[in-house]
């Protein structure tokens, strides 16, 4: 029999809101896209200079761990090789790609940068929420059409079922074309303050909230 | 349970098969040529290019009245050439999945000039897969993995756990990119593309060398499957890990890829003495191949013959460790290590046992590591096990 897993804390950001752990702690539905983002990372004062480097998939993927973990500090319990981030979504880095394509499709305006460039794979959110949290286990960036709650939390508990990893950051951040969402969860093997289990049904639940 | 290797494929500039492709290793020819002119860039550059010519042509002969992109043909001509090795895989079962790695998928559709063919939906990954996935008639949805340079042997990895849950019985993972202006201009801006073929783990190296392909590796746990006359091959274990120190240059420690190896043999069951040999990463960067010469120290695997496949087949992204692995199995079938294309005087941070030329030794398994932007890090483990 194999032990139960547990959501213990859950961020979500879209249509103008940003929800933790069912508490909506932000609004403001008159923004853009990408103010919206700014406007999150000023309101809640995350203060951390890299923010600005980072493309807009990167942004939403950054504040939204940033206040998943703030909420429960996870890396006070847990080694930095046994916490893994698995992250899926459906547009990939085509948003940054795009703007890297328009860099190089004028021959007479030909301006490459590797501050663009290197945005353009969607596991660098990943690597951006470890560097700022400094977690070193398993990692993987997935890609569905839309958020898979099937094979996401099928994998994610068989993670933590076979211990590569003791506690997980998961969920589903995309952005392209001025739409975006982001629902980051930590999946652990303890209840934690909000007693949900972690299966399908539940992450379903919760993403659409 | 094991997961067992039952067929496998590279298409790349070398070859159409996995067979052709070790052939050439045997012989040291590189797929890696200088192109004065091309379109990938207005400066000549080093690459290794599957021709277009030949590509179609190869396709041409699986007379599919859908029109495919680039990309699509060689992961339709790789899984196909895994389908004719093996009669025993039924790609069409509910308990088939197909997994695709890919860093960038079909990206040249976001050039205007190719953007009118297809509909706007192909550049999502996730509808290249689809396409695939429907060509075989496969009944479930395709895993993508997208995770930039460890993609291959991430996906790999993932195929064996999934076969381990039972929800399926066979997995095929096929890793492809293929060369674009999308891709070379962006490592020139970060000036990581060396002017000669790339040198890894020389002394005089400056740089990688792109390339593109696809490679198909056919997991199963069903022992049945295997063809009787061949050598078992399993994937034992394997783990991923992230440096959390940059997002474009690796750990000067090497302490990411050092967890994932360590991770990965301890999966195994393997001491580092008993490592046979290492399919190294060997992208002929400054600091990646001086990470490895580190965290491979600190495994205790510095005197494991090791060889790199990039000066052979230019760094191919999301197919490389795919391919690299391919190559592995094939060294461990036939006995060959094969030597590092253009190596010849050790220039790492900590001396690790490069091979230089090709020759024949004992190989029961194989350690293939990777590394990428994004400070991830995996490697997998296969062994040979006995017949019973």
């Amino acid at each position: 029999m194999k032990a139960k897993k547990y959501i213990t804390s859950y961020c979500s950001i879209k249509n103008g809101k940003v929800n933790v752990n069912g508490k909506e702690l932000f609004s403001d539905s008159s923004l853009p896209s990408v103010d919206f983002i700014k406007s999150v990372y000023k309101h809640f004062q995350l203060n951390y200079p890299k923010f600005y480097k980072m493309d807009h998939l990167s942004k939403l993927a950054f504040i939204a761990s940033d206040l998943l973990l703030k909420s429960n500090p996870i890396m006070q319990k847990y080694a930095a090789e046994d916490v893994s981030i698995i992250i899926a979504n459906s547009a990939s880095s085509l948003e940054i790609d795009t703007e890297h394509q328009n860099t190089i499709s004028d021959k007479n305006n030909y301006f490459p940068s590797p501050a663009v460039f290197v945005y353009t794979l969607p596991n660098i959110l990943i690597g951006e929420i470890a560097i700022r949290n400094c977690i070193k286990g398993e990692n993987t960036f997935f890609i569905f059409d839309k958020f898979d709650s099937d094979f996401m939390g099928s994998y994610n508990n068989s993670l933590l079922d076979s211990n590569k990893a003791k506690c997980s950051i998961s969920g589903w951040v995309d952005f392209y074309e001025n739409k975006y969402q982001a629902f980051l969860l930590t999946i652990e093997k303890e209840q934690g303050i909000l007693n949900i289990e972690h299966n399908s049904e539940q992450l379903n639940k919760l993403y659409n909230n | 349970m094991s997961a067992f290797v039952i067929a496998d494929n590279i298409i790349s500039p070398l070859g159409f098969t996995s067979s052709e492709n070790f052939e050439q290793l045997k012989q040291k020819k590189t797929g890696v040529q200088r192109l004065e002119t091309s379109e990938l860039s207005s400066e000549p550059v080093c690459a290794a290019l599957v021709d277009t010519l030949i590509l179609n042509s190869e396709f041409s002969k699986l007379n599919s009245k859908t029109e495919f992109t680039r990309l699509e043909k060689m992961v339709l001509l790789s899984i196909n050439d895994c389908l004719k090795q093996n009669s025993n895989i039924d790609v069409a079962s509910k308990k088939t999945l197909i997994i695709l790695s890919t860093t960038k998928g079909n990206i040249d559709l976001l050039d205007s000039s190719l953007a009118a063919k297809f509909d706007k939906k192909r550049v999502y990954l996730w509808e290249t897969a689809n396409v695939i996935s429907q060509h075989f008639n496969n009944p479930n949805k395709p895993i993508i993995v997208s995770n930039a340079c460890i993609s291959g042997v991430l996906a790999i990895i993932l195929g064996k756990r999934l076969l381990e849950t039972n929800q399926y019985d066979t997995i095929i993972v096929s890793g492809v990119d293929i060369l674009t202006q999308f891709v070379v201009s962006g490592f020139q801006s970060f000036k990581a593309i060396s002017t000669e073929v790339a040198k890894p783990y020389d002394a005089k190296r400056d740089g990688i060398s792109l390339g593109e392909g696809c490679g198909t590796v056919v997991l199963t746990n069903q022992e049945s499957r295997i063809k009787s006359q061949e050598p078992r091959i399993v994937v034992s274990g394997g783990a991923s890990s992230n440096d959390a120190n940059h997002i474009s240059g690796p750990s000067r420690t090497g302490d990411g890829l050092f967890l994932a190896i360590d991770k990965t043999l301890k999966e195994s069951n393997i001491n580092p003495s008993e490592v046979s040999y290492i399919s190294g990463h060997g992208t002929a960067t400054l600091y990646n191949d001086d990470m490895e010469s580190i965290a491979l120290t600190d495994a205790q695997l510095a005197n494991v013959p090791m060889n790199s496949l990039k000066s052979y087949f230019g760094h191919t992204l999301g197919a490389a460790g795919v391919i690299e692995s391919i190559i592995g199995i094939h060294s461990m079938r036939e006995n060959t290590l094969i030597g590092t294309y253009n190596f010849s005087e050790l220039g790492v941070t900590m001396p690790i046992n490069i091979i230089k030329n090709t020759a024949s030794a004992e190989i029961n398994n194989c350690l293939k590591t990777a590394a990428g932007f994004g400070g991830c890090n995996a490697a997998v483990f296969f062994q040979k096990v006995e017949n019973n």
